[in-house]
């Protein structure tokens, strides 16, 4: 990771060591230290809707997804970004990404869900 | 049929000259329709191999809306364009979306009940079918295989090979790889320059993923299809004309039997194009498919006609 000023370095110490003691393990503790920044956003799905259906995100902000649809098995899609994720009632799917470009790009459901599925989609907005 | 342009009877049609005059999607009258077998005889057809089939595709029985106020009548009267061709096809070939997605199990057997009572009315009687995501997606093609049996397939037909695969039935849009398998074994029987046609109803390549024209697996099906020299594929879906390639394999999409949609990308939303009742039935149609004679098979002339567009 990239930490710059003589603060964050400390800051990052002091977490490095309260993950190290929580996790008790080297491996875990790197990934727990590598990403404090990661903004969590909630997205459901639902026949043939995703709410939120605009998710505003930063470029170069990692992102994690977490999705989840409240009737039927659903897909979410983000073909600009390269990632996809099943969205199963009763379960949350993690979908962890970096946005690396601007503008608004379409997310879609991609798995068959009715009539009406042809207009479930969205947009990630990226500024 | 577009005369001038490719009954040249020393040329043939280059492939770049095919493309430009697929691309035309020109609405072919039945003025025109007389001159298939005299240009065929003129570019020296061998009448034993030459033929004629005629794609039709997403007619949505079952739909209604204001984007087609005649999706009662559109399927019959592309019917009677077939029946109302002079030369009459080998045979018909639906890629998919017979009928219009419902999520009422017996709604859905009514609406392939009456599609398959419609299409009965076609004088030619060999006739393919094939599911698309609003047949089959939501009972995994149970209820289309009660109507019209396997969703995968194969066939011959004066020595090309036709395969019909499924990218449907799956609501996740993949072939998957049973099918793929089966693909395989299929394939290897055949030989290197073998003329193959495949019919689908997404596309298999990324044509646009973003409005769910795609298929997830579809890059394994080219991938198995590329050793061999001689490949075509139709299909449905997106409710226009499309040419595409991926090496050396084209892909063309169908006009669709009740609304067109919008080219990929054209516009927010995949929203279908308004009916103009100045043209009715515009950007609906039937396709006929003809293969180049000998030695051009690998190209195949595409004639578009409009619904209704029967022999005067
Ligand atoms: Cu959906």
């Amino acid at each position: 990771m990239s930490v710059n000023t003589n603060d964050k370095k400390v800051d990052a110490k002091r977490r490095l060591l309260l993950a190290g003691c929580a996790a008790g393990g080297l491996g875990v503790m790197a990934i727990a230290v590598a990403q404090p920044k990661d903004r969590v956003i909630k997205v459901t799905a639902k026949r043939f809707d995703f709410s939120p259906s605009v998710i505003p995100l930063k470029r170069g902000v990692p992102v994690i997804l977490e999705l989840t649809s409240l009737d039927i098995p659903m897909g979410f899609n983000a073909p600009d970004f390269g990632v996809r994720a099943d969205m199963v009632p009763g379960k949350v799917a993690k979908l962890r990404f970096i946005p690396d470009k601007t503008g608004e790009f379409t997310f879609y459901c991609d798995i068959f869900c009715g009539s009406g599925h042809e207009s479930m989609s969205g947009s990630l907005v990226v500024t | 049929m577009n005369n001038g342009i490719n009954n040249d009877p020393g040329n043939g049609v280059d492939r770049r000259g095919f493309l430009r005059l697929a691309g035309l999607g020109g609405v072919i009258f039945a003025s025109g329709l007389s001159g298939w077998a005299a240009a065929a005889d003129s570019m020296g057809v061998a009448g034993a191999e030459d033929f004629f089939f005629v794609q039709l595709s997403d007619t949505h029985w079952g739909f209604e809306g204001d984007v087609n106020p005649d999706a009662k009548g559109t399927l019959q009267k592309a019917v009677a364009t077939v029946n109302g061709l002079e030369q009459v096809p080998d045979f018909i070939v639906f890629t998919g979306d017979l009928t219009h997605t419902t999520d009422d199990p017996r709604e859905r057997r009514q609406r392939l009940a009456q599609f398959r009572d419609i299409v009965a009315a076609l004088k030619v009687k060999t006739v393919y079918y094939m599911p698309g995501e609003h047949d089959a997606a939501l009972d995994n093609g149970k209820a289309y295989q009660e109507f019209f049996g396997k969703t995968h397939y194969t066939f011959d037909h004066k020595g090309v090979h036709f395969i019909v695969l499924d990218n449907v039935t799956d609501p996740a849009a993949r072939i998957g790889d049973e099918q793929l398998a089966w693909l395989a074994a299929d394939l290897k029987q055949q030989p290197a320059d073998a003329r193959i046609v495949v019919f689908t109803h997404r596309p298999l390549f990324d044509l646009y993923p973003q409005w769910d024209w795609a298929t997830r697996d579809g890059a394994k099906a080219v991938e198995l299809l590329m050793p061999y020299s001689n490949v075509t594929v139709f299909y449905g879906h997106i409710h226009q004309e499309n040419h595409h390639m991926t090496g050396h394999i084209a892909h063309h999409s169908a006009k669709s039997l009740i609304f067109p949609l919008p080219a990929p990308g054209s516009q927010p939303k995949r929203t279908p194009l308004a009916w103009d009742a100045a043209h009715p039935y515009q950007g609906l149609g039937v396709r006929t498919v003809k293969p180049e004679p000998r030695p051009r098979n690998t190209e195949y002339t595409l004639n578009e006609l409009a619904v209704g567009a029967a022999k005067s």
